[in-house]
């Protein structure tokens, strides 16, 4: 439905959030949480899927974007996550180019479309 | 439900209307089915037609991010490292998505609009060194933003329509595996219902025509012998027939 407006939430390397938060989309809710999650060489994998599960579980966020490689650490939460909104969203990040097949949306529709569809 | 109380009516009173009713059901399956199925049709063609497209935006995404990195780098060299305080400055968000309903085929599809709200927070970001490395990287990914979240409403239209591509699908195949074949069963019952149940009056018809002639048979057999029984029975007088009338005085 339209009218009040939904949040970009990220989680993502230093350089993804960053660049993110400069284009507008970081914000602090009521009890001050970011949605956002600078994700370090040290964050553990349990703290990013806690993160990812409570971006879900709040209203107010319509799309998590989330570079690859933490999508891989997470693979299994976002594969049980079905629901249409909040879109979560794979970017690619400085040291990781975007890889197709790596893409969790994309694996549900595998057999319909070829390699050659990327170049 | 209407459809087994239908059957056992159908079985114990196999009538005309039985038959009639089932063939308008037989005829109501297959119209769902054949909707249904252009219904499945349209939602797929739909599909296909957003799968190229995502395919085409996740590619420029690819590109659009990666510039934007490059931009950040370039920043970085340029104003320093201003990560710490972009991330502590933190306060409200410039730019926020909104949930649209779009319409395909009977399916509403969520959509997702951007739209800019209050001022921006970083204005004052890059005042010391590297301000024009600054603005064109917040351009930079405000750019990518618009990318993604167009990209986003792609992504959950896809969702959407492959559930209910499923959907569809399996009350088509529902009703063409086991629906109609069971209309179609019923409907052969009544029918030879109907068949054997005229055979059965014929029959009986043809039986008692035949226990009639025999009946009337034997009767006029009885009748034949108690009249012979009685020996020959004299004629009565035949006033035409007499020759002289004694009474007639002048003839």
């Amino acid at each position: 439905m339209p009218g009040r407006g939904k949040l970009i939430a990220v989680i993502g390397d230093e350089d993804t959030c960053t660049g993110f938060l400069l284009g507008g989309v970081g914000e602090l809710n009521k009890n001050r949480k970011p949605n956002f999650l600078v994700v370090e060489k040290d964050t553990s994998i349990t703290e990013i899927e806690e993160t990812f599960k409570s971006f879900l579980a709040r209203s107010d966020i319509g799309i998590i974007l989330i570079n690859q490689f933490i999508a891989e650490m997470i693979r299994h939460a976002i594969d049980a996550h079905m629901e249409s909104i909040p879109a979560v969203l794979e970017i690619p990040s400085k040291e990781h180019p975007y890889d197709a097949s790596k893409d969790s949306i994309l694996r549900r529709a595998k057999g319909m479309f070829s390699a050659e569809d990327f170049r | 439900k209407s459809c087994t109380v239908c059957n056992i009516l159908c079985i114990i009173v196999c009538c005309v209307r039985a038959q009639t009713i089932m063939k308008a059901r037989l005829k109501g399956a297959q119209t769902g089915r054949s909707l249904l199925k252009k219904k499945a049709d349209a939602l797929s063609m739909r599909f296909r037609q957003i799968l190229r497209k995502i395919i085409e935006t996740k590619t420029l995404m690819g590109e659009v991010m990666r510039e934007a990195a490059f931009s950040l780098a370039e920043a970085k060299f340029a104003a320093g490292d201003f990560s710490a305080t972009v991330i502590q400055n933190v306060n409200k968000a410039q730019v926020k998505v909104r949930a649209k309903k779009d319409n395909v085929a009977g399916v509403t599809l969520p959509v997702f609009e951007h739209y800019q709200e209050g001022g921006d927070s970083y204005e004052l970001t890059g005042l010391a060194r590297g301000g024009e490395q600054l603005s064109r990287l917040k351009r930079n990914y405000a750019k990518a933003v618009e990318l993604l979240v167009e990209l986003a409403s792609l992504q959950t239209s896809f969702v959407t329509l492959d559930e209910a591509i499923k959907v569809t699908n399996r009350r088509v195949n529902a009703i063409e595996h086991v629906i109609i074949p069971r209309i179609e069963r019923t409907l052969t019952y009544i029918i030879t219902e109907l068949d054997e149940r005229e055979r059965e009056e014929f029959y009986r018809l043809k039986k008692i025509q035949e226990k009639k002639k025999q009946l009337r048979e034997r009767t006029e057999k009885e009748i034949a012998q108690r009249l012979a029984a009685l020996g020959p029975i004299a004629e009565p007088m035949n006033m035409l027939n007499e020759e002289a009338d004694q009474d007639l005085l002048f003839e």
